[in-house]
This record gives C-alpha cells, structure tokens and sequence, in this order.
C-alpha cells in the first residue's frame, strides 16, 4: 500500500497549507473588521460628544441586549434546523406570569426561591416547546404555522392567567438579578460601573449553547438535520429527538428570558413580549445564520444582537426618532443579510 | 466551443476545451465524473460562465450571458434532473416563460395548440390535465424535449438521459432522436453508457480532466479504446474475481417472508459471510423498497430479519446501524449526503458516539479517521474541510462509502453502487466490495446494469412485482435468463 503513504503525504502537505491560507485569511478578516469598527466608533463617538464611549453607555448596551440575545439563542438552533419559532415572544409573557404567581404563592425565599421559580419557567418554556415540536416531527407540518398557534394560546393563557395586569413581585429574592451589579466595589475607585447580573447571566449561556453546538453530538445533528434531514435520519441519527429538543431549547430560552425580565420589573406582565419573536430573528439572521438551515453559530447570533443593540443606542443617543429609527433598523437588517449573501458567492467563486 | 477554460477554487475544472457539433448529427459526450463534462454544459446553456474561450454558433462568435441567451441561440438543455414545475400540467411547463397572452390575460388556447403541435410532430400521446409530477421519468423527459422545440432549438444537449429509463423507454428516446436528427437538430449526449453509443451517435468527443483529449468519428472508435481514452489507461478487466464462498460460511443475514405495501410482497433469501447477492430486475420491480426495509429506512409490515443468528426487528435505521446494517443508497446527493457540511462531518455522522469523550466530540480523532479514509478511498479533496457540495460525483459516492466503512457493518446493501460514477472508480469500489467479503461482511447488491451483476454477485435473484422469482449461480446466470425471469416471460 505504497501510494496510501504518498496520498497521505501529500495530503498532510495540502492540509496544512489550506490550515495556513485559512488563517492567513482569517487574521485578514479580523484586521479589516477591528480597523473598520475603530473609525466607526471614533465617528459616532464625535457625533454622540463622546456619550457613546463611556463605560455607563455600553453596559446599558449590554443589558438592553440581554434578553433579545437570550431568545435569539434558543431561535438560533431552531432556525439551524430548517425551522423557525414564532411563539417566544408570548413564551417570555406566559412564563414570566407564572413565575411571578408561582413566587408569590410558595413560601421559599431568598435563593431557593429563585432557583424554583426558574425551574417552574423552564418547565413551561421546555413544555411549551415540545407541543411546538411534536406536530412538526410527527405530522411534518411546519414549525411557522405549530408556534404561530402556540403563540396565540401562550399569550391568550398569559392574560388569563393574570387577568391583564402584570402580576407584580411580593418578594425581593430578584432584585440582584433584575437590576444588581458585581464587582461594582473593586471597579468604584476607577470610576466604571459594576457588570450587570443579568449580562452574567447571558454570556453563561452564550458560552454554553456555542460549545453545545459546536462541540457535542447534539450539535453536529442540529446541522445535519438542518442540511439534509433524510440523510441525517438514514446515518441513524434520531431526528425526532433531535428536532424536538431545539424547539424545548427555544421554549426553555424564552423562559430564563421571562425571568430576568421579571426581575427587572418586579413584576410578571402579559404583553411585554410583543414583537421579540422577530428581533430575535433578525438577530439570528444579521448573525449569518441562514434561514433555510444547515448554518450559524451561536456567537454569530451574538454579534448580531449586539449589532442591532449598538444601532438602537446610538440613534437614541443622536435623538432620531422612534419611528425613523425602525426604518433605519429595517433596512440594515436587509443590509447585513445582503452583504452576507454576497460574501459567500465571492468566496465560493 | 473554442478553448472554453473553467475553475473553481482549488480545482481546474476545464482548461482549452474545443468541441463542435454539425447540424443532424449527434456528438457523444464522454468521460469519468468530473472530467468537466457537466461544467461544459453549463457553460453553453449559460447557466455558469467560462473563465475564456470562445462559442461560435452557424460560425459567428455569440456571448451567452445567462439562459436565456441561450434559448435565443437555440440551444436547449436538458439536465439529468429535469427542470419542471412538478404541480404544473403538461402544457403549463411546455410553455413556460413564453406563455401566449392576449393583452394582460393567458392565452390558454394558443398555449394547447403550440404544445400539442409540438407533441403530435413527435407522435407523442402525454395525458395532458394531470400535473407532471404524476407523470413516469420517461414522460417527464419527453415534455423536457417539448419544452426545447416549442422554443426552437437547433441544438438539444441532453445529460445522462437514459440512466433512469427501462430499456423499452430508452428505444422509444432513441428512435424520437433518430427523428429529430434527420429534421436537422444536432445533439451533444451525455453518458456513461458506452454500449448504448452505436445506436446514435456520428462521433465522440472524449473528456479527461478538463480536457479534450479526442474526437473521432464512433465507428473508428472501439469501445475498449474509448474506455482506455477516457480513463488514461488500460482496464484489463472490468471486473475483479470474486473470492469463492467458504463451504462453512455463516449465514450473515437471513430474511423471511419480508413485506411492505405493495412493493414487497414476501421476500426470503439468506447471505453467507463473504458472499455478494446481487438483486436484478426492472425499474420498479421492488428491489430498493426490498434493501430500504432491510436497513430500517422504511419500516416493513411483515416478516423477520436475523444478523448472524439474531433475530432483529428493524424499526428505524438506528436500529439497523445497530445491528450492523449499512444501507448504501442510490440517491447520495438527497439520502446519502449533508452537502453542505464538510468531508469530516459526513464520514464521521453515522459513527460519532466513537469520535465523542466526555461529551464532546474530539476533532482530532475525527481528523485522524477522516485523512485516513480519505487516503485508503482515494478521495480527491483538498482536505477534510471540504464542503462535499464542491466534490465530483464518483468522489461524493466515496464519502458515503467512508461513512458506513469506519462503523463495524457485517451486511452491506449496496443501491446501485456505481450508477453515474466514471469506470475508475466503479473499479475501485468493486475492489472495495471484495475486500469487505474477505473480511467476512455479506453484500446485496441492487443493480441495474446487468454486466454487474453478472460480474460481481455470486448468486443473482431477480425481483419482479415485489417478489423473488427467479435465482441463478454465478455460473448460471446469463443477461438473456435474466431479463426473461425480470420481465416474466419463459426463457
């Protein structure tokens, strides 16, 4: 098997050349990307007389981001595998008026509290997601149509459940993850403001959901479902399984959503979600995740979250109105998505 | 076509290629997948662009910027996967893009006529108010050639059109080329069926890596010379010998009294370790539906399935992976493959609890297992990174032969393993094959081309109307007993 070796020769040399050019390219990128972004922010740093740059601003970006980052986490593995979940937006008001009655009612408190209530919300979330899913793996209808539905009953039940008032907090066991910072103490004498609890809380799970896609087994499926299901099903994965988990995953997002947002508020409120099922969309599409399935990432979805959070800071900060501002938002969105577009034909041509 | 160039990133898919084509004669397009055959096709119907060279059209130097170009140029295509609106009745897509209207509103009466104009001038009968995706492939193909005369073309290419055809269907192609010809449209054919050639073919034009290696008229071109042209030397044999049988062989996989609809009605045959049955028959006669319910990929109604002894019930093809069943499909673009994930991912999907520790999937070993089926295979990559969309056919059909090899399978159903995939590496998958059977796996092989069967399984049965009707030995078999068992006639 002499030409086994020379093949295996000389693909050790071609694959290291490719490894090379790749991050050769890369690096490039990187280099292009970071120069860009420092004149970007050197403008609008001018523009905004210099309200943009402080540490107060972009910590306010951060947490204005959190919970749409959250959502479009969970939105992320489900449009990866060819589908999408309208219901989220509802799912952050269903679970956050459960979670306010279920705090109230219970006699735990203090962090025992916290940790049941937030169980309570994933359990409806992750419920919620799962009757979402099971139409779509077992009768192949579409997932647009199954959290369209979903969206309708979790939001009507939401108002039920609360008789249209927001159900306000009789406990302060949240007041740390609504509005507490850490390491404020040490960050005092340098004039900088503690971080957010609640941008703790996001990047954990972006750091978690990013290595659970892209490093388990779990992951590799959610892409090769996306890419081509049949194939995936006769490589023996079980996309049942697999399919239906990336909807709990969504629910159960929009619930660790619904709490924080709780918190924020004290209080859990039936319409404070209209709306977020398409930001976190257009975040997960700005973030080159592709709406036919098979691609994205997890830190794509990230970025993209926080592109359209800087967008919105920065238009406040410039006093443009509200409803310029959507129009703007609209049309980067459709910006970023064709230029997206038009970098894959080059680099593929 | 004059010294036409093409590349794609890493690859030189085509470099001076010069072809021509005369009015009433048929130019057969021949080479190994990825020779360029189907890019330089492309390129005439304006569906990609050429890098440089030239296309000259009754002599005078044309740009065919986009398809319809072309379709201004009277060059009609006919891809091996037809371009028809599956909803859409027969007329409807003859008559697409250039719908009669009368002011703003369809024209449905010119519409009928111009098709079934068209349609009576073949002396073709097509049920006209059904969608075509109701249609058989044969029929699907005639209205594809409907749809290039409606638009008046001179010049018809048509790529691989006779790979999914029975052999009355391909007569009937063969005799409305014939006709066509005389009327004076000129043809480039696409194929790997070099038998087929003779019937209607003036001359060859012979494709090897990008290249236009020669062209010469068919009669002044024996087929072993073309298979030597095509693949850059001499294949001595087409078919390695099959290591006999151990006489105390253990039957490897045993099924009894299989059912599924109505396409598997009752099926029972065994496989000793380190035999290959083949499964012949016609199209339709049941043999995928046989192999799929083996594997779990359709679950079976009725009947048993044991592995070496055991008895397994074959609900999903988990189950089967399990059992240590490999379904090599036929369809490896739309059942065999992620095409948009890389060679790693795909080798790698049906096996990844082996590259998993502690949860997490370990690339290195991934890595490891992929470079090394890349180097046994032969696959043609730049590396392992490689999206497999961007691989020719004859490579794609190795990764999926990598998946199921770096499992543990000891019964491999083999779906018409070489259809579409050049003669080079139909050998290497033949030495594959017997390599297995030396390590003790049992084949069952569906095949359509009779040589192969006849060449590579020990025992043939042949499948009609979702039962086994006939078997025959090695020794046996020939494609005349075959046939007459497949169609149901007395020999």
């Amino acid at each position: 098997m002499a030409h086994v070796e020379e093949v295996k020769a000389a693909l050790e040399v071609s694959a290291s050349e490719a490894r090379a050019k790749k991050s050769r390219t890369y690096w490039m990128r990187v280099g292009i990307f970071s120069a860009v972004l420092v004149v970007v922010i050197v403008i609008v740093n001018v523009f905004t007389h210099g309200n943009f740059l402080t540490a107060g601003n972009l910590t306010n970006v951060l947490r204005q981001i959190t919970y749409n980052a959250i959502l479009a986490i969970g939105q992320t593995f489900v449009i990866i595998t060819g589908g999408i979940d309208l219901s989220v937006g509802s799912l952050i008001e269903l679970s956050g008026v459960v979670m306010a009655l279920f705090a109230n009612a219970t006699g735990l408190d203090g962090v025992a509290l916290v940790i049941a209530t937030l169980a309570v919300g994933v359990l409806v979330g992750g419920f919620a997601g799962f009757v979402n899913a099971v139409p779509v793996v077992r009768l192949n209808l579409p997932p647009f149509i199954t959290t369209l539905a979903m969206m309708l009953m979790a939001r009507g039940l939401a108002f039920k459940l609360s008789h249209g008032q927001p159900v306000a907090l009789n406990t302060h066991a949240f007041d740390a993850i609504g509005t507490g910072y850490i390491l404020s103490g040490v960050l005092a004498p340098l004039h900088l403001p503690g971080i957010p609890i609640a941008v703790l809380w996001m990047l954990a799970l972006v750091a978690v959901f990013a290595v659970l896609l892209t490093r388990t087994r779990f992951g590799r499926y959610v892409y090769a479902l996306g890419g081509n299901e049949e194939a995936a099903r006769l490589a023996g994965i079980d996309v049942v399984r697999a399919k239906t988990l990336v909807y709990v995953i969504s629910g159960a997002c929009a619930a660790v959503a619904g709490m924080l947002l709780m918190a924020r508020f004290s209080s859990g409120s039936p319409n404070t979600g209209i709306g977020n099922e398409l930001q976190s969309i257009a975040a997960v599409v700005v973030g080159g995740t592709s709406l036919t399935g098979g691609r994205g990432s997890v830190v794509g979805t990230f970025a993209g979250a926080l592109l359209i959070g800087v967008l919105n800071n920065v238009m406040n900060l410039l006093n443009i109105e509200s409803y310029t501002q959507e129009i703007v938002l609209g049309a980067v969105i459709l910006l970023a998505v064709i230029v997206d577009q038009l970098r894959r034909k080059y680099v593929a041509a | 076509m004059r010294g036409i160039e093409k590349s794609f990133p890493g690859v030189k898919a085509l470099s001076g290629v010069t072809l021509d084509v005369n009015a009433s004669e048929l130019l057969a397009l021949v080479g190994e997948n990825g020779a360029g055959k189907s890019t330089l096709m492309k390129i005439l119907a304006g569906a990609q662009p050429a890098d440089a060279g030239e296309i000259l059209v009754d002599g005078a130097v044309v740009k065919i910027g986009g398809p319809k170009d072309a379709e201004r140029l009277g060059i009609g295509m006919i891809y091996q996967e037809f371009n028809l609106v599956p909803d859409l009745g027969v007329i409807e897509n003859i008559t697409l893009g250039i719908e009669p209207v009368r002011g703003l509103f369809l024209d449905r009466v010119a519409a009928t006529t111009a098709a079934s104009t068209v349609l009576a001038e073949l002396g073709i009968e097509l049920p006209l108010d059904v969608p075509v995706r109701r249609l058989s492939v044969a029929q699907q193909q005639m209205v594809e050639i409907c749809k290039c005369l409606v638009r008046k073309a001179r010049l018809i290419v048509m790529d691989e059109p006779s790979a999914t055809l029975t052999d009355r269907e391909i007569d009937r192609l063969f005799e409305l080329i014939l006709r066509l010809k005389k009327s004076g449209v000129a043809f480039i054919y696409i194929s790997h069926r070099l038998e087929e050639l003779p019937r209607i073919a003036d001359r060859v034009t012979i494709l090897r890596d990008g290249k236009a290696i020669e062209t010469r008229a068919l009669a002044d071109l024996p087929q072993d010379e073309m298979i030597r042209l095509m693949v850059g030397r001499a294949l001595d044999a087409h078919f390695p010998e099959l290591p006999p049988v151990a006489a105390d062989a253990p039957v490897m996989l045993q099924v009894t009294g299989l059912k599924r609809g109505n396409r598997v009605n009752g099926v029972s045959f065994s496989v000793r370790a380190g035999e290959v049955v083949g499964l012949a028959g016609l199209v339709g006669a049941g043999r995928t539906e046989i192999v799929r319910a083996i594997a779990g990929a359709d679950v079976a109604d009725a009947g048993m399935i044991a592995v070496d002894g055991t008895l397994v019930r074959v609900a999903n093809p988990r189950i089967g992976i399990a059992a240590k069943i490999a379904l090599i499909t036929e369809d490896r673009k739309n059942q065999g493959l992620v095409l948009g994930m890389s060679v790693r991912a795909n080798t790698t999907m049906a096996h990844l609890e082996q590259f998993t520790t502690r949860g997490f999937i370990d690339k290195r070993k991934e890595d490891e297992a992929t470079n090394r089926s890349i180097a046994e295979l032969r696959i043609r990559t730049p590396s392992d990174e490689q999206l497999v969309r961007n691989l020719s056919g004859g490579n794609q059909q190795k990764v999926v032969l990598a998946k199921w090899l770096i499992g543990d399978a000891r019964v491999f159903l083999f779906d018409e393993p070489t259809r579409g995939i050049d003669i080079g590496a139909k050998a290497e998958i033949y030495a594959l094959m017997i390599d297995l059977l030396r390590k003790g796996a049992a084949i069952v092989m569906v095949s359509s081309e009779l040589p192969e069967v006849l060449g590579m399984a020990h025992r043939i049965l042949v499948v009609r109307e979702g039962k086994i009707c006939a078997e025959f030995s090695h020794a046996d078999a020939t494609q005349e007993k075959i046939i007459a068992a497949a169609a149901g006639v007395a020999a």
